[in-house]
């Protein structure tokens, strides 16, 4: 699969991760007030609502939070698929993010709660950003 | 605690699930009329208008003038199948702080008949904005996403499908009591009408790991109305009042490090039952938003019902049907999302059903039921999600 939807912009929240994705790096935030990790990225910090916040680079080295193999799915660019996975990924660094794992031959039997995956950046037939997915590693 | 100061006197459940050639709007117009008659009230009673702008054209401005009314409370909250509760918890406000004295809630919508693919179709979309950008890629899904709640609540409670089945068993044991959920099931063209079993939900289709088809709710037409009156007008109805007696409102959402397997729940369920004075042992029906088993068994454990993590052997067998004396509780008697009706917001069909147990009008009835909860559960419950929680009293 390598014609997934593509973000969109103008949209401030997000423009400095997807460059971050363009440059084969993860990024996510951390206020430098209070040092809450921020994830989805946003202006303000969360737990304290200071404006204050520092991109950081992820290692990109995670695990499964949870998972679902998505078996019908009615969109386009999905509905042709057959089945595959959606995951929250609990990155090391102290954020989740919604992704996908990828590079496993049946996701119905080879994903597991608690797998160790690490990210890689999915290059698109079409649009400049690729999406990041992740990986069984070990 | 909240004294009797409004009550549910009014309720219409709209008959069909498949309605072709009727419009959203006209189904609320049907239910409202038809819900007033109930009460014994007339149009020009009605002083609050809720609504969650399910109709065409928009939301509860585009009502008042299709309805032709010039309320004096009009509240536009839309939280996904939970806004009914919310309608509501903010019509016993409005009522007691004396803003108005009839409030109509209605719902129709025509999901069936527009083959809306609500579980398995495109979610969001529509321009740039920050949580698209971060989720459209990964083709997410509705049911994926109370899927995954499925699959971390199985990871972390070793609960099971086989248990989990028994959620389904119970409401489809109470849908086919009920003889619009059957009419519902034959229009809707289910593969079999009739009572179903755990291997009847576990031989069912995955739709998305690990929700198999008969843990997933229907896609239908429908809807409905409630009329809700403060004391003295309800006192005076047609109908014994059903009094709103306690109220809870939250959101929930998936966020770093957080417990998928908690929902809004567990912040609305005691706001409510503080408000009420009164404790989940002392509920004799329950109606828990079905939009999935899993939604039923997150809820159910979070309103207080049994502990986390014990849902599965709570539900396990079909045991919370209404006929069965040894659980204590009873779920959705009219046959739920599951099995009656669900055109993608079933939040007003928890009021109706429990006003009914509560008049004893039910086809499933609980004899001698005093105390009902109704929970709404909107949005995804392991993205954004809302839950609002009534306690209802008989008179």
């Amino acid at each position: 699969m390598a014609n997934r939807p593509q973000p969109q912009f103008p949209e401030p929240n997000t423009e400095a991760y997807w460059e971050g994705v363009k440059e084969g790096e993860l990024r996510y935030q951390q206020c430098n007030s209070c040092g809450e990790i921020v994830f989805y990225p946003r202006q303000h910090c969360p737990a304290c609502l200071s404006d204050d916040l520092a991109w950081k680079a992820s290692k990109g080295d995670g695990t499964v939070y949870t998972f679902s193999v998505i078996r019908q799915n009615r969109m386009p660019g999905f509905a042709e698929l057959g089945a595959y996975s959606v995951a929250y990924v609990d990155l090391d660094e102290g954020f989740r993010m919604l992704s996908s794992i990828v590079g496993v031959e049946d996701p119905t039997k080879d994903i597991h709660i608690g797998q160790r995956v690490a990210v890689e950046f999915e290059e698109q037939d079409e649009g400049e950003y690729p999406i990041p997915v992740f990986r069984p590693v070990g | 605690m909240t004294d009797r100061q409004a009550a549910i006197v009014g309720i219409h459940e709209y008959p069909l699930r498949v309605a072709p050639g009727v419009s959203g709007m006209q189904i609320k117009v049907a239910s409202i009329r038809a819900a007033l008659d109930d009460a014994g009230l007339s149009w020009s009673d009605v002083d609050a208008l809720y609504d969650a702008g399910d109709g065409e054209a928009g939301g509860g401005l585009q009502l008042a003038q299709y309805l032709g009314v010039h309320p004096t409370i009009i509240d536009t909250t839309n939280v996904g199948g939970s806004s009914f509760e919310f309608h509501a918890a903010h019509a016993l406000q409005a009522i007691a702080a004396g803003k108005c004295k009839v409030a109509v809630l209605s719902y129709g919508a025509t999901s069936a008949s527009r083959r809306m693919a609500i579980g398995t179709g495109r979610l969001g979309g529509g321009g740039a904005n920050w949580r698209m950008n971060m989720e459209m890629p990964y083709g997410s899904t509705l049911i994926s996403n109370y899927a995954m709640v499925k699959q971390r609540h199985m990871y972390e409670y070793g609960t099971t499908t086989e248990q989990l089945a028994g959620i389904s068993m119970a409401t489809r044991r109470h849908a086919m009591n009920n003889p619009e959920a059957v009419k519902a099931m034959t229009d809707l063209e289910f593969v079999g009408v009739n009572d179903i079993t755990e291997q009847d939900v576990l031989s069912s289709r995955i739709v998305a790991d690990p929700l198999h088809l008969l843990e997933c709710c229907m896609i239908s037409d429908g809807g409905g109305a409630v009329i809700i009156a403060g004391a003295d007008v309800a006192r005076n109805c047609a109908k014994n009042p059903v009094w709103i007696i306690g109220t809870g409102e939250a959101v929930g959402y998936v966020d770093n490090g957080s417990d998928i397997t908690t929902s809004a729940a567990a912040q609305s369920g005691p706001i409510a039952f503080g408000e009420a004075g009164i404790t989940p042992d002392d509920i004799d029906i329950a109606m828990i938003y079905d939009s999935f088993s899993i939604t039923v068994a997150v809820c159910l454990e979070d309103l207080g019902f049994c502990a986390k993590g014990e849902a599965g052997d709570f539900v396990a067998g079909g045991r919370l049907a209404y006929d069965n004396d040894a659980a204590k509780l009873a779920i959705n008697t009219d046959g739920g999302g599951l099995s009656s009706n669900h055109p993608g917001m079933r939040g007003i069909f928890l009021l109706i059903e429990a006003a009914r147990q509560l008049r004893g009008e039910s086809h499933s009835q609980v004899e001698g039921a005093k105390l009902a909860v109704a929970h709404g559960n909107g949005g995804m419950l392991a993205s954004i999600h809302t839950g609002g929680t009534v306690i209802l009293a008989k008179d």
